[in-house]
């Protein structure tokens, strides 16, 4: 099926009216930005509808747009049917303080890590969720790094966080520091 | 002066060797170096490799231990980032002394290619324990990690019994300045 009819049959599902959402299906991705409070029924309807049969959730990730209005954190699932061969990309925005979307790992079960990993970086709340964790960073680390205003610590547990002077210093004597295959 | 040296000096009509308490200590540490078998990234493929039928570091008395109790140095192969940190203070605490610490590959010698914007990594191994030798690479070859194993043992051979073990090694505070040295691989 091509994208702009995967986009218009998931369009009439949800009762989203032509121009009140946007949409590219000419895009080598092509994508469609629905509202969060739609997703999970957009997920599932794209999920069971034996006619789109998105069996696969390939990635969910984020990306931050402070300087929107409203500042938003834009979640976006990659999404491929192996039985049809076929593929969209899902965007949705959510607050950036405190925003939140309905967990898809009722739909695709994959979701789980993927989510858990934006949260970790992103700091998006997945509603839901039967593990809400951090996967990749420490449990304890400060803030969201991926949002283009985290702050790096000087230190985390007495490491130092940022690249220090210590190496300047190094290289500046005249120490070998071994960057890059050495032959 | 190695175990070898000190027997062809000394050895006598009588049989009696001449050597010293260290010599003999030192030959037997740097005999049978140990290491933990511990890896955390590419440099780890490189390790194994050195481990292998081909490099085959056992030639040099290398016996990799599953356990930190048993290990005389820890081959640092690789990222370490935050998270890993903590663990790799906490194995390294677990070893007994004498003990030493290979830095295998740019990451673990100062953060590599995460050195500008990996908030993840940290700066260097010897930020959190002292490092005896650097290997550098990314990853290094074998050959420049069995080079680096044999500067270790070279720095071993240097040791006198009289000297403190701990010595240059800052312990206490995690952010310490280096207590080793950089291998020089130019050429």
């Amino acid at each position: 099926m091509s994208a702009a009819s995967i986009i218009e049959r998931l369009a009439a599902h949800l009762g989203l009216e032509e121009g009140s959402f946007e949409s590219d299906a000419e895009a080598k991705d092509p994508w469609v930005r629905i509202p969060g409070d739609r997703l999970l029924a957009a997920a599932r309807f794209l999920k069971t509808d034996p006619e789109l049969d998105f069996d696969t959730l390939h990635c969910v990730s984020g990306v931050d747009w402070p300087a929107d209005d409203p500042p938003a954190i834009e979640v976006v699932y990659h999404l491929t049917s192996l039985s049809r061969k076929h593929w969209i990309v899902l965007k949705t925005r959510v607050g950036r303080e405190g925003g939140s979307l309905p967990t898809l790992e009722t739909v695709w079960k994959t979701a789980n890590w993927h989510e858990r990993e934006t949260y970790d970086l992103f700091g998006v709340r997945f509603e839901g969720h039967s593990d809400h964790r951090r996967i990749l960073l420490p449990a304890d680390w400060p803030g969201h790094p991926l949002l283009r205003d985290w702050e790096w610590p000087e230190t985390w547990h007495k490491i130092p966080v940022k690249p220090g002077r210590q190496m300047t210093e190094r290289a500046e004597g005249g120490q070998m520091t071994g960057v890059g295959p050495f032959d | 002066m190695d175990l070898i040296g000190a027997l062809g000096k000394g050895l006598g009509k009588d049989n009696v060797a001449l050597t010293t308490v260290s010599a003999i200590v030192n030959w037997a540490r740097l005999s049978a170096l140990w290491p933990m078998t511990f890896g955390l990234a590419c440099c780890a493929i490189e390790m194994m490799a050195t481990g292998a039928s081909r490099f085959d570091w056992d030639r040099l008395g290398l016996i990799p231990r599953a356990t930190p109790r048993q290990s005389d140095c820890m081959i640092v192969a690789g990222t370490v980032t935050h998270k890993m940190a903590i663990r790799i203070k906490t194995l390294y605490d677990q070893m007994p002394e004498p003990k030493y610490v290979i830095s295998m590959g740019s990451c673990a010698n100062n953060g590599g290619p995460y050195w500008q914007y990996g908030y993840h990594v940290v700066k260097g191994v010897d930020q959190i324990i002292p490092v005896d030798v650097y290997v550098p690479g990314c990853p290094p070859r074998p050959e420049a990690l069995l080079y680096g194993i044999m500067a270790l043992q070279d720095r071993i051979r240097e040791k006198s019994l009289l000297d403190d073990p701990r010595e240059g090694r800052p312990r206490p505070e995690p952010a310490s300045q280096p207590a080793g040295r950089m291998v020089e691989m130019a050429g």
